[in-house]
């Protein structure tokens, strides 16, 4: 789950991480009174999307009067934000957040993340900072220093000051910095965050090192003991469609194509797409119905699929295990009843009462097209949409 | 033979009281030798008790040294799934199963260098599968988890995949062409899980009875690159390799940062690629998995 910059830089002033002062305004008004209370002579305005890279899509200004202050709230509140995270569509920009300006002498990089291969959290560090990441990383690696952290140990005084002295903080700031990551360490491991980043970290004038920006990721395993992260969750980042499936407790993500499918479980489902452009076509969306799918589900991810309009046929791969074929045959037949199902039907069913699942199938009197294997039921969803 | 697991194997099941834990360990116990192999459930209120005529202990420790049961497996919910994987490692039992879907990434951190630190100060190794996996099966002989045991039959190929039923669809397909699997193996969708496909792939290297291995991936992680590269210097046995998830949108579950410190090599297309070049069949169509490893026999 991911949440606001302004929301990510509560947690980190929880967890004793100095970031500007700032507040989040939900409208234009409510930005230039924000910038009055918060005082002084400058202020940035940063739009709240959870997509990266809004800076260079405009989503960050800064003002020198409260004059500006409107001007920019106007310009960014409401705005279809378009980041290279966003896609095309873009995101609408629907709160702001007012923040004081910082006197910014050097910016820097740290994330935390969880590291699979070594099964520790690697806390990484850059002097590149306010820069992609992946762009520092790609072009020059060796300004990327990571240690890897051992759980049962948490990040010492030495990774810490690996780190900053790897990216060059000079003498008289490293004790806030070393801080700032231990900070950080023990922040990801207490919210169980999958991600936790900041991008920049910078350097003051007078030396101060400040939090500017916040990335958080959560662990959707673990929400259910935080429930003050939860709290922070908006809905109006979300695809609206992925959350109505997730109520039925359907994973679901839209995608580009035109050929619906639905599956049981997630590497059949990829497997399952991966089939369907092998053969010419490109998949509409990928949707795991888990393993205990019953009709009302099974109709629920009929009408999820085909909310989206570009869908132009769909194709069914169900293996049957502890679900049986027949439950799902069953399923099928009342969820293309119910939603009087217009576009062509594949389905390919096998594993437990293969036969009965075919039978009702069948003997339904809907056109649905029968497939052995998954190579036969993508040619033939391609072939009938042509 | 087989990996891991054989008809002599005795299992403790730690969640068994549960409604997945039963229902699962009904349809175990009813697979070949599952009635002999099913011996102990373990939940500390209803020690003393028994279901499906197998005796419940109060503790993994209990339940080992009254049955000399070595194997567990894992249905506990998931707030105290992590727990239950390191009870039967402190119980010293050579394999844990798990299969809960759900473990928040932090217990399996802890649990997973909790495992590690045991065995470096000299204590014994507990194997772990999963979580989130379907478990094994050695057709005929044992089936340990949630997989449909019709489908199998036994034979001389190994199975292994992160994915329930990409591992069903690639044991159906060998069972349809007459191929029967020696092993079976599901090692489960989590980030932070144990056996990997390395491991696995050493054990089917190292097992007279099996022939040749069928080998899926996913996207996401390094265990695929590094279990190609291991078998490019050792393996002495065929293998078909596919890699779900050439159509799975960048960054969707993985965020930017976690993509970059795999460097970039976990694409389904990078993935595949190294298997190539490792020397594994690969295809992109994984409807012909077992047609192509026949064809290597």
């Amino acid at each position: 789950m991911k949440i606001h910059e302004y929301q990510g830089k509560e947690i980190l002033r929880k967890f004793g991480i100095a970031t500007p002062r700032g507040i989040a305004c939900f409208s234009v008004d409510e930005a230039v009174k924000a910038a009055e209370e918060l005082g002084g002579n400058i202020w940035v305005v940063k739009a709240q999307i959870h997509a990266g890279g809004r800076g260079k899509g405009g989503g960050v200004k800064l003002a020198r009067s409260l004059d500006e202050v409107r001007q920019n709230a106007n310009a960014i509140l409401g705005m279809q934000l378009v980041t290279h995270q966003t896609g095309a569509a873009g995101q609408k920009v629907r709160r702001l957040l007012v923040e004081d300006g910082a006197d910014i002498r050097k910016e820097y990089y740290v994330a935390a993340l969880t590291d699979r291969a070594t099964q520790t959290v690697a806390m990484m560090a850059s002097s590149e900072g306010g820069m992609d990441i992946e762009e520092v990383a790609h072009k020059t690696p060796e300004k990327i220093i990571k240690v890897f952290v051992n759980p049962l140990v948490g990040l010492t005084d030495a990774q810490a000051l690996e780190l900053a002295n790897g990216i060059g903080v000079p003498a008289g700031s490293t004790a806030q910095a070393v801080a700032t990551f231990k900070n950080l360490y023990t922040c990801y491991m207490e919210t169980d965050a999958s991600l936790a980043e900041i991008n920049p970290l910078i350097l003051e004038g007078n030396g101060n090192i400040k939090a500017l920006d916040a990335k958080f990721n959560f662990d959707s395993n673990a929400l259910y003991r935080h429930p003050e992260i939860v709290a922070y969750r908006d809905l109006d980042e979300e695809d609206a469609d992925e959350i109505e499936a997730s109520k039925f407790d359907l994973a679901y993500i839209s995608l580009d194509g035109n050929i619906g499918c639905l599956v049981n479980g997630a590497g059949l489902a990829m497997a399952t797409m991966d089939t369907i452009k092998l053969f010419g076509a490109e998949p509409a969306n990928f949707l795991d119905v888990g393993g205990g799918a019953t009709t009302e589900k099974v109709t629920e991810a009929f009408k999820i699929m085909l909310k989206n309009d570009k869908v132009k046929g769909i194709l069914v791969n169900i293996f049957g295990g502890i679900m049986k074929c027949d439950t799902i045959a069953t399923g099928v037949v009342a969820a293309a009843r119910e939603v009087h199902l217009s576009v062509p039907l594949v389905v390919r069913m096998k594993g437990t009462n293969e036969d009965m699942g075919k039978k009702i199938l069948a003997e339904s009197g809907l056109p649905i097209i029968a497939a052995d294997t998954m190579a036969e039921a993508a040619t033939k969803i391609v072939a009938a949409l042509q | 033979m087989s990996i891991l697991i054989n008809k002599d194997t005795r299992v403790i099941t730690q969640g068994i009281t549960g409604k997945t834990g039963q229902f699962h360990t009904e349809k175990c116990q009813e697979y070949a030798n599952g009635k002999n192999c099913f011996v102990a459930g373990v939940n500390p209120k209803k020690a003393g008790e028994r279901i499906f005529d197998i005796p419940i202990y109060g503790s993994v420790k209990e339940a080992k040294s009254e049955t000399g049961a070595t194997v567990s497996v894992i249905y506990v919910p998931p707030p105290g799934a992590a727990a239950a994987i390191w009870e039967a490692c402190e119980a010293d039992l050579d394999l844990a199963i798990c299969i809960t879907e759900g473990i928040p990434v932090r217990d399996m951190l802890e649990v997973r260098n909790r495992m590690k630190a045991k065995v470096a100060a000299g204590g014994k190794e507990t194997l772990l599968l999963g979580p989130n996996c379907p478990g094994l099966i050695t057709p005929d002989e044992i089936k340990i988890g949630i997989m449909p045991g019709h489908i199998h039959r036994k034979g001389r190929i190994g199975v292994v995949s992160r994915s329930g039923t990409l591992t069903y669809e690639a044991v159906a397909q060998l069972t349809e062409i007459g191929l029967g699997q020696s092993s079976a193996v599901g090692i489960g969708g989590d980030p932070i899980n144990g056996l990997k496909h390395i491991d696995i792939m050493k054990a089917f290297n190292d097992d007279p009875e099996t022939d040749a291995v069928i080998m899926i991936g996913e996207i996401g992680g390094p265990d695929e690159a590094e279990a190609a590269v291991w078998c490019k210097a050792n393996m002495k046995k065929p293998i078909v390799g596919f890699i779900a998830g050439v159509t799975a949108p960048a960054g969707k579950r993985m965020g930017h940062a976690g993509a970059l410190i795999s460097g970039g090599a976990d694409t389904a297309d990078a993935k595949l690629a190294i298997m190539e070049e490792c020397g594994f069949k690969i295809t992109r169509d994984p409807s012909v998995m077992a047609k192509l490893l026949k064809a290597m026999l």
